[in-house]
């Protein structure tokens, strides 16, 4: 038997769609056009996501770069335990779910005649566009900082060069070197990000250069799981002790004690309104934004990220532009890798059902983030959401944190499920 | 604290017992309920894999795995009776209703056998452990989700040792036929004869 691909392909999703969504109406061979910008975690996710649902659906994702590599678990790469290929991943997975992907960079988005431009040139319509922009950085809260000095002082927010940048300086500092990480103000990607950092810095001078520090200036009274990474440090690294690897300096409120205002990147010299410290390795990670492409298409407030309907993630600044992931303003959610993840499936089910002519369903969101703070010890918080029927809140509904006097074998198997968190989730995006 | 233990078995039978609609936020808005399965279901990916499918190295596949044994064991996350590193705290977000629909999702989903290393000859020795104490429950090589018992062949080996180091403990509580058994096999074989099953187990690709 001989079935064309367009017949069969137009068959099962008309099939899968009527499952789906139990429409009354479904106009065969009428257009349903997505374009993804952007095919990070959000992107990448919501782009298969919405051929799953519907597989009539004409999917096109654009994204700058061959590769993508995950922030999730690439502080284990500043820790030596893990490779930075390990952290890398392709495209050709969403390609076997019909996903059309272009690499392009996005320079605008015209919300009234549904078009994405790029820099190539091309233009691409759209019914509906889904933007997971990322984060970009607020590069002029720090004197002395930018782009370019970003490149011998990296951040590694967003990893790849930037994270092997750092790792070569850690693995050329001497011993008794002293590692400085200037956390960010809030709101920011990956709230516990800076402090697993620390962890994975203080795992790796633990072996090989033990008389090194690690010091963190942050512009903040408190940090997430802060009472667990505190506990982790004393029980690893001598946390509170004279011989401490890892200092943590915080601000109190109303006050500018750690506050980065300037670098010397000659001297490796962080001064923030009380403190200066000269560096071996200088790690500053600015405070954060949308990424650029938010700013470009109109899709942020004055906050500098984009506000949105939680139900759809649809923009409330632009019809038919849903904002998904770090830059979004999903307010409840925290900007992590599964919270993206979550978002995209919330969205690419919105989406499918609009397109559809449905009213989209009832969402579920989930959050679970890990941290690896040491050898065999994993740290996690998660947390159900539900949405309020007004609309005005993800609501968590359940979760929380590890138990502070979780035992020794439940802290190793929190790093085992890490590890398949990680594995699993970026199966989940990109296969 | 007689009150506080009271709150608990409150809260615990309310998980189990409320419909979705006793799911209110801090503020006492009222939220949404009625996710389809689909949605419910997505959101265990990150960690169980797409429909369930576990890469590993540790967390469980769910897809194919039984009805029952899904709902089960979910309500005793959410009530405390298994123990577990995140799931308690994530199981007591979902209501009955919700808990069944996720069971019928990945009930209904394909058990896909994991990619694991194995020694052959432990193996071989595994499979005859297998037969003569496991075999009745977890029929079929423990490739079978009938009787509402646990998928053991090509399920992710650190989850099953884990999960039989909990049973050893205590702190998961085995139904009497299991345990008449579990304790046959470690008195007779000891840890060797629990590694050999765990080789025949993660040999079922």
């Amino acid at each position: 038997m001989k079935i064309t691909r367009r017949g069969f392909v137009k068959g099962a999703g008309a099939a899968t769609a009527i499952g789906m969504v139990g429409t009354p109406f479904i106009a065969l061979g009428a257009s349903k056009k997505v374009v993804v910008v952007g095919g990070g975690t959000g992107g990448a996710t919501a782009a298969k996501y919405l051929r799953m649902a519907d597989p009539t659906i004409e999917v096109t994702l654009i994204e700058a770069n061959k590769n993508y590599y995950t922030c999730y678990l690439s502080n284990e790469v500043l820790g030596g335990d893990r490779t930075i290929d390990s952290i890398k991943f392709g495209y050709t997975g969403l390609g076997k779910h019909g996903v059309k992907v272009v690499h392009d960079v996005v320079t605008g988005i015209d919300a009234n005649a549904k078009v994405v431009k790029t820099k190539g040139g091309k233009s691409f319509n759209y019914d509906r566009c889904i933007v997971a922009p990322g984060i970009d950085f607020k590069w002029d809260t720090i004197e002395g900082y930018d782009a370019k000095v970003a490149e011998t002082i990296p951040h590694a927010w967003k990893a790849g060069s930037q994270t092997v940048t750092l790792r070569k300086q850690l693995e050329a500092m001497k011993d008794g070197g002293t590692v400085c990480i200037c956390p960010p103000t809030n709101p920011f990607r990956c709230p516990p990000g800076p402090y697993e950092r620390a962890s994975q810095v203080a795992h790796y001078l633990q072996q090989h250069k033990p008389k090194s520090k690690v010091v963190i200036l942050d512009p903040k009274p408190k940090f997430s799981k802060m009472g667990l990474f505190t506990q982790g440090w004393k029980d690893l690294y001598g946390y509170g002790t004279e011989n401490s690897m890892i200092d943590w300096h915080g601000t109190p409120k109303g006050s500018d004690d750690n506050v980065l205002t300037g670098i010397d990147a000659k001297t490796r010299t962080a001064t923030t309104g009380f403190n200066e410290v000269k560096a071996d390795v200088l790690n500053v990670i600015p405070a954060q934004k949308a990424g650029a492409i938010a700013f470009a298409a109109g899709l942020t407030n004055d906050s500098g990220w984009c506000p949105i309907n939680l139900h759809t993630f649809e923009s409330t600044l632009h019809k038919n532009i849903h904002v998904i992931g770090d830059a979004s303003i999903a307010k409840g959610m925290p900007k992590s890798g599964y919270a993206a993840n979550s978002e995209a499936k919330v969205c690419a089910a919105g989406v499918a059902a609009l397109l559809n002519g449905q009213e989209p369903g009832t969402p579920a969101y989930v959050n679970t983030c890990y941290s690896i703070v040491g050898k065999d010890y994993g740290i996690s918080v998660a947390a159900v959401y539900r949405l309020a029927e007004d609309g005005s809140k993800i609501t968590k509904v359940s979760g929380g944190l590890t138990p502070t006097d979780a035992s020794a074998e439940m802290r190793a198997r929190e790093v085992q499920y890490a590890y398949s968190w990680f594995t699993n989730i970026t199966n989940d995006i990109f296969m | 604290m007689a009150y506080t233990t009271l709150k608990k078995a409150l809260l615990g039978a309310l998980v189990i017992s409320a419909s979705s609609a006793a799911f209110a936020a801090d503020d006492k808005k009222p939220l949404m309920t009625g996710a389809s399965a689909t949605m419910l279901s997505n959101t265990c990916a990150g960690c169980h894999g797409t429909y369930g499918a576990s890469a590993g190295p540790a967390t469980p596949s769910l897809g194919g795995i039984s009805n029952d044994y899904f709902i089960e064991t979910m309500q005793g996350f959410a009530n405390g009776e298994i123990k577990s590193t995140i799931m308690g705290r994530i199981a007591k977000g979902y209501s009955e209703e919700e808990i069944t629909a996720m069971a019928g999702y990945f009930s209904k989903q394909k058990f896909v056998s994991s990619k694991q290393a194995f020694d052959a000859d432990k193996a071989k020795k595994g499979a005859k452990l297998h037969d003569k104490y496991c075999e009745k429950c977890h029929a079929e090589g423990g490739s079978s989700a009938e009787d509402d018992s646990g998928i053991l062949a090509g399920q992710l080996v650190p989850y099953l040792q884990y999960t039989l180091a909990d049973y050893k403990a205590g702190d998961r509580e085995m139904s009497k036929k299991m345990k008449k058994k579990v304790n046959k096999l470690l008195k007779e074989k000891g840890d060797a004869g629990v590694d050999a099953l765990m080789n025949f187990y993660a040999s079922q690709q």
